[in-house]
């Protein structure tokens, strides 16, 4: 049987500022995978590592963060933040000998545009290929 | 504070491995401020004992739970509150907290989820350095409020070693030499000639190396 991925994503409001134009279909229309599930937040500064390991605890086969350009977060250091809480994941990932890449992070500039959902492709393509999480029972 | 980080996860799920169900307990004390051990650290940890195990092809049940401080009697028997809920706590709080559960609790299991690792302060966001090693004979008024026990790599009394270059230790360049550091201090208050007075061969006896030490002050014991 066909794999068909979990992938969640953290997404702040200003780099996915119009995923919710034409009531989400917009994303669809351009080829954003259908196996992401988009969670908005106000700034990924705010995403905590236990709210990236619930998302695995809750069934994500991936997890992806996507913050402001380093350079230019519109709360500065919100998508640093994030960015560090990423790696701190990845690490323990790798404690429980799970591949670090089921979870990353990426900068995008804000808007939609086609690397916001380039990076949802990606992000599809690779989860695929690394299979179900291993933390289905 | 006393300073502390996690252990890797390998060695806690080992511990936990026969459990059906445990009971993370945070402290609010020091590992809350120097973030390993805190309520927020905690909720992490269960998290990844829960995949973990969840790895393995076990399940397991954690709640996590938090007391204000674990080396206090008092805190401790709160623990009531989680009563026949865990198999086995996970402590979150040095192993002070840790003694203080196992002292206390004689039919408790408990684990450390922490090593222990120094007394010391936050220097910046995120980076703790190592500052008094409780010698119980402080000595920082001989040496500008420096420590020579904790900071100075062979806890000379006498020091510089002569191996200390450009101000940084030999042992690990990436430190400075508490000595040279002494001097300079010292000198800045015109009390470098301090440093020729030769300290006395240490009595270590107040440091521990006679056995664990205990404190008692009579005018505040009840009994
Ligand atoms: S148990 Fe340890 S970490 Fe907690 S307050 Fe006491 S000394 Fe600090
Ligand atoms: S001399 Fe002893 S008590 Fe004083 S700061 Fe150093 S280790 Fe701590």
């Amino acid at each position: 049987m066909s794999f068909e991925p979990k992938i969640t994503l953290f997404s702040c409001h200003y780099a996915s500022q119009q995923s919710c134009a034409e009531k989400g279909k917009e994303l669809q229309q351009l080829g954003f995978p259908t196996t992401i599930t988009l969670v908005r937040v106000p700034c990924t500064g705010k995403v905590q590592v236990t709210t990236l390991l619930q998302a695995f605890e809750d069934g994500a086969d991936g997890v992806y963060v996507v913050g402001c350009p380093v350079e230019s977060c519109h709360n500065v250091k919100g998508s640093v933040r994030a960015a560090k809480k990423v790696t701190a994941v990845k690490k323990a990932l790798e404690e429980l000998d799970v591949e670090s890449g089921r979870i990353e992070m990426f900068h995008l500039p804000r808007g939609l545009h086609p690397e916001f959902v380039a990076a949802g492709v990606t992000m599809d393509k690779k989860i695929r290929t690394l299979g179900p999480s291993p933390f289905q029972s | 504070m006393i300073v502390a980080e996690r252990k890797p996860m390998a060695e806690i799920l080992e511990m936990v491995k026969d459990c059906s169900k445990v009971l993370v307990l945070a402290c609010r004390g020091c590992v809350t401020v120097c973030s390993a051990g805190g309520e927020r650290e905690a909720a992490a940890l269960a998290s990844l004992i829960r995949l973990g195990m969840k790895k393995q092809g076990k399940t397991i049940q954690v709640i996590e739970g938090s007391l204000v401080r674990q080396c206090d009697k008092e805190y401790i028997d709160a623990i009531d509150t989680w009563d026949g809920q865990y198999d086995a706590i996970v402590s979150t709080a040095c192993g002070v907290g840790v003694n203080f559960i196992a002292n206390l609790r004689k039919t408790t299991m408990v684990y450390p989820a922490l090593n222990t690792t120094f007394f010391g302060g936050s220097a910046e966001q995120g980076i703790w350095t190592e500052q008094c090693a409780g010698c119980g004979n402080c000595v920082l008024h001989l040496t500008g409020g420096l420590c020579p026990v904790a900071r100075c790599a062979k806890s000379l009394m006498n020091g510089p070693c002569g191996g200390s270059v450009g101000g940084r230790c030999e042992i690990n360049k990436q430190t400075e030499c508490i000595w040279q550091s002494i001097y300079d201090r010292l000198g800045s208050f015109g009390r470098g000639s301090q440093m020729e007075t030769i300290a006395p061969i240490r009595d270590w006896s107040t440091a521990g190396h006679g056995g664990p030490r205990k404190t008692v002050r009579d005018d505040l014991t009840i009994s």
